[in-house]
Formats: C-alpha cells, sequence, structure tokens
C-alpha cells in the first residue's frame, strides 16, 4: 500500500458573498489521498470541488482545518503541487515553448536547461512542431496539451486538474483522457482531477469522490476497479456509473428543490437520457 | 482652391488671409515660400527641435513617474484610496491651468513647460496603467502563482506583460496630451520652440509663419501617431492574440 500523502481534516471553508453574508461552502471535508492514486471528485457544480482543489493548491486557505502534504503543513502554492485550470490559462504574450519554459526560468533553471526540458514534454505532447506557436493559433486541446505540458514540466509530485476538458469537444476529449491515462501511467504522478463529467471520472479514476451540495463536502467514496487502460463498456464500470447515478439524482433533486423553491422532483423515468452524465447545466 | 480663391478676392489684407502658393502681386508673401525658407533659414526647424525636445523629454519622464505610480496604486488597498484620488482630481484640472504656478516656481521657460507635459501626460499613464494592471485575467495570476510566482516577480513576469496592450494605448493617449501641453506650455510660457515662434508670428502679425508652425504642428502629431503608435499598438495586439488575425 503506497503512503497518504495528502490528507485533509476536519476542512471548513466560507465565503463571504458580496451581500456581506457568510456562505458556507464546505463543511467538515475529510479527505486522504495516497501516493500515485488518481483521484476524481464528482459533483454538480457550486458544490465546492473548485474550493477543495485551490485549497490543496494553496491559492486558497481553508476557513478551518488541517491540510498536510507529505507531512508538513501547507501554506501558500508549491511546486510540488500544480494546478491545470479549465481555461488553459496560458500567457498570451508567449510563445509555446516560453510558456512551458516560465516555470522552470521562476526556478532559475539555465536557459538551455529549461528548453531542452519544455521541448522534451512538448514532444511527449504531440507538440513537438508548435513551440513557436502563440497561443491565440492554437485549438482548444492544444491549449490545454500546453497547459499539462507547463505543469508537468515543473515535476510536481502532485497535479491538480480542475475540470481540464470540460471546454473541449467529444472526440478532443477522449483522445486527451488517453493521454493523460498513459502519462499518468509513466510519471506516476499523484492527480486530483475535478469534474462533473460521471464517466471522465469512471474512465479514468482509481477512485471517485462523490461531493454534495448545500453545504458542500464529500457524499460517498468509490474505488474504481476496473482494468486499464479503461474500457467504457467494461462491467464493472457500467455497474459503478448507474450505483453513482442513483446518488447524484438525490442530490440534483435537492438542488433543483432549491433552486426553484418548489416541490421539484425528477422524472424518474425519463433519467436514461444522455445529458444526465454531464450535470454542468444542473441537466 | 477655396483658400485661394478667398486670397485673390482681397476680402482680407495679405497677411491676414496669405494665398497658399500662388501669391497675389509677383514676389508677394504665400504659405509654402515662409514654409521654405523658414525650413532653409532653420529658424523653424530649429523651433521644431526644440519643442520635439521638451516633448520627448516630458513624454520619457511622464512614463516612468506615470507606471509607478500606477504600480504603487495597483498594489496597496490604502495608497489606491489616497493617492489615486489625488490623481483622479489633479487630472480633472486641464493641464495650462498650472501654468501660472509653474511659472511662479521655475520662471518662464523649458522647466515650466517641461512641468505641464508631465503633469498632464504622467497623470494620464498612471491611471491608464493602474486599471491596465487590474484588468489582468485571474486566471493569468493563478497560473503563475502555481508555479511558484509572487510578490514582484509576479508584477514584473505576468502583470506588467500582460497589460502591456492597455499601457499602449494609454501611452498613444498621452503623448497626444503631451504634444498639446508642450505648445500650449510654449505659447503662453516661453522657451523657444514652435508655441513661442508662433506667439512671436501673432504679434507680428505674420500669418504666413502662423500657418507654416500650424501644418508643422499637425505633421508631428499625425506622423508621430501613425507612424509610431498606431504601428505599435497594431503589433501589440497582433501579438497578444487580442485581435482576430484574418488579415
Ligand atoms: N471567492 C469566492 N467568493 C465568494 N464565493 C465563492 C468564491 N469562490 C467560490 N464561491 C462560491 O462557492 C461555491 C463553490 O464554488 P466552487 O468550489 O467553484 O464550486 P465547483 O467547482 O464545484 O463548481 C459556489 O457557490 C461559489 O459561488
Ligand atoms: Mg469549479
Amino acid at each position: 500500500m503506497m503512503a497518504d500523502q495528502i490528507v485533509l481534516e476536519n476542512i471548513h471553508k466560507t465565503f463571504i458573498s458580496k451581500r456581506n453574508e457568510p456562505l458556507h461552502v464546505l463543511e467538515q471535508v475529510e479527505l486522504t489521498i495516497r501516493e500515485g492514486e488518481f483521484v476524481s471528485l464528482l459533483g454538480p457544480s457550486g458544490c465546492g470541488k473548485s474550493t477543495i482543489l485551490n485549497i490543496i493548491a494553496g491559492l486558497e486557505s481553508p476557513s478551518s482545518g488541517q491540510i498536510h502534504v507529505n507531512g508538513r503543513s501547507i501554506s501558500g502554492p508549491g511546486n510540488d503541487r500544480i494546478v491545470v485550470f479549465q481555461e488553459a490559462g496560458l500567457f498570451p504574450w508567449m510563445n509555446v515553448l516560453d510558456n512551458v519554459m516560465y516555470g522552470l526560468r521562476l526556478k532559475k533553471m539555465k536557459r538551455k536547461e529549461a528548453r531542452e526540458k519544455a521541448i522534451a514534454w512538448l514532444k511527449k505532447v504531440h507538440l513537438g512542431k508548435y513551440l513557436d506557436a502563440y497561443p491565440y493559433e492554437l485549438s482548444g486541446g492544444m491549449k490545454q496539451r500546453v497547459a499539462i505540458a507547463r505543469a508537468l514540466v515543473m515535476e510536481p509530485e502532485i497535479l491538480l486538474m480542475d475540470e481540464p476538458f470540460a471546454a473541449l469537444d467529444e472526440q478532443t476529449r477522449m483522445v486527451l483522457h488517453q493521454e493523460l491515462e498513459s502519462l499518468w501511467r509513466e510519471t506516476g504522478k499523484t492527480i486530483i482531477f475535478v469534474t462533473h463529467n460521471i464517466r471522465e471520472a469512471l474512465m479514468l479514476s482509481d477512485r471517485i469522490v462523490l461531493m454534495k451540495t448545500r453545504p458542500g463536502g464529500i457524499k460517498k467514496q468509490y474505488d474504481v476497479q476496473a482494468a486499464r487502460p479503461r474500457n467504457p463498456s467494461d462491467s464493472v464500470l457500467v455497474h459503478l456509473e448507474q450505483k453513482i447515478l442513483v446518488e447524484l439524482e438525490d442530490e440534483m433533486e435537492k438542488v433543483l428543490r432549491e433552486e426553484f423553491g418548489i416541490d421539484y422532483s425528477l422524472k424518474k423515468n425519463n433519467i436514461h437520457s444522455d445529458s444526465r452524465y454531464d450535470m454542468g447545466g444542473y441537466i | 482652391m477655396i483658400w485661394e480663391a478667398i486670397s485673390k478676392l482681397g476680402l482680407f489684407p495679405a497677411f491676414l488671409w496669405p494665398p497658399f502658393i500662388v501669391p497675389v502681386e509677383p514676389g508677394g508673401v504665400t504659405i509654402m515660400k515662409t514654409f521654405v525658407n523658414g525650413l532653409m533659414s532653420g529658424q523653424l526647424i530649429n523651433a521644431t527641435l526644440v519643442s520635439l525636445q521638451s516633448l520627448l523629454l516630458g513624454f520619457v519622464i511622464s512614463v516612468v513617474v506615470g507606471l509607478v505610480l500606477g504600480f504603487l496604486i495597483y498594489s496597496s488597498k490604502w495608497i489606491e484610496d489616497t493617492l489615486g484620488f489625488v490623481v483622479t482630481a489633479l487630472q480633472s484640472v486641464p493641464n495650462i491651468v498650472w501654468l501660472p504656478l509653474a511659472i511662479l516656481w521655475f520662471g518662464l521657460g523649458f522647466s515650466s513647460v517641461l512641468f505641464i507635459v508631465v503633469l498632464g501626460a504622467a497623470l494620464s499613464i498612471t491611471i491608464t496603467s493602474s486599471s491596465g494592471f487590474k484588468s489582468v485575467p485571474p486566471i493569468q495570476i493563478r497560473a503563475a502563482r502555481t508555479m511558484g510566482a509572487s510578490g514582484f516577480q509576479l508584477f514584473r513576469t505576468i502583470i506588467f506583460p500582460s497589460s502591456v496592450p492597455h499601457i499602449i494605448s494609454g501611452l498613444r493617449l498621452a503623448w497626444a496630451l503631451a504634444w498639446r501641453a508642450v505648445l500650449a506650455g510654449e505659447l503662453l510660457g516661453g522657451g523657444g520652440g514652435l508655441g513661442t515662434l508662433l506667439d512671436m508670428g501673432r504679434s507680428i502679425q505674420a500669418m504666413d509663419l502662423v500657418f507654416s508652425i500650424m501644418i508643422i504642428i499637425g505633421i508631428i502629431g499625425t506622423l508621430i501617431d501613425h507612424v509610431v503608435f498606431l504601428q505599435l499598438e497594431k503589433a501589440v495586439l497582433k501579438r497578444w492574440g487580442l485581435q482576430s488575425n484574418t488579415a
């Protein structure tokens, strides 16, 4: 068994809303992630997935609770934990190569060495031909590849991904799933992957952390014991998908009921439409 | 054409409405002739150089002062509430209003002109740059922070370059303000230069000289705006990917 790498104990997070009211986004979150594990945080939008990820990244601090990474309490962002965001967040005035070299140059690595490393990673994400291109010349999928290379070149132990493929088309997303899975197997990084897409979570993760809303927190966790590389028609995945959907429907109903303030109820016989796998827009 | 016709009709005396190219009587004054003679004798060229010198020096000082103040206002809420307020208040006063005070402090001439220029342009750059720094997309800042950037390094490597397009448009505006301030300052506060020459032309009622100077002022303003700033702005927008590159 691998060692526990990230430990969240009794994390609470309260934001102050624009109208000066406290907004309890996370309550009593307990989560332990082992070294080399691929974990998805799954849940409808607004349930606090990004908040948990940002707390682990050190971009936000918890209102209360403890967070340890490799046994040490964290106090800010660090090179051991790099985030890939949904909007790639590339720097538009830098070409692809300079974007990927950015973090290395911050670490005062020599230009030549940084360049070699950056090129090696860009080749791994199949962008060896685009070193001189500027972000506005790239497609959405290519931008995310650059963002992934830019994160991995830092050799973080932990890769934090916040809906990195949510804005991409289905085909591109499937290709990137495969590539991410093989990068993960090759490098042995710990990956925490935020998504609101059940199938994405099933295809990629060792473990799925299902989240709940109002207050936000962890509802249930599922180990995904299917063979890799994953096959969408694997019976283990199909079975697990049904189990998670049942839980999610409860959660969605709760959200909708609060949203519309009426006795809203999902039609149980209507749950086979494909859209419910994607919880982005509350179905 | 209309201009020439009016000057020929003799509605106004030639010194008030001089013909542009064709003189009224052989060997009489025309704007073209004064323009060329002025250039040849060096009088206009010298005045132009003096004005450009004030403009350039004033502009460079303004850029430095404006960016530093812009950074300070960006970096602290407290400075924003105090200094930011003062800057906005000062900027709403037309800068020529400061001239009497400047003349009391620095005397007639170059320093007073410079003061007026810097006051106008630096305040404008302060405001555009601090708003530029504030409008950097948060995603870029978070991406840089996750890779270990913080403090002034974050400013230097991300926030400043990210706001360059914004700053360039601000500089373009500040340049136009500075050019106006140079001429207004010279016109009223001396210091040589085109403005002073213009005032002299008025006092000796040499409209041909006055028009020649106005032409130069217009040409310099347009030329620098089009050749330097417009091109720079285009290049920056393209590089920053802010313009659809259909061209
Ligand atoms: N900086 C903030 N200030 C106030 N409220 C916030 C802030 N960040 C997030 N929230 C709120 O916290 C809740 C959870 O947000 P988030 O973690 O982004 O959810 P998710 O990623 O699951 O969609 C949302 O209701 C959101 O509006
Ligand atoms: Mg989110």
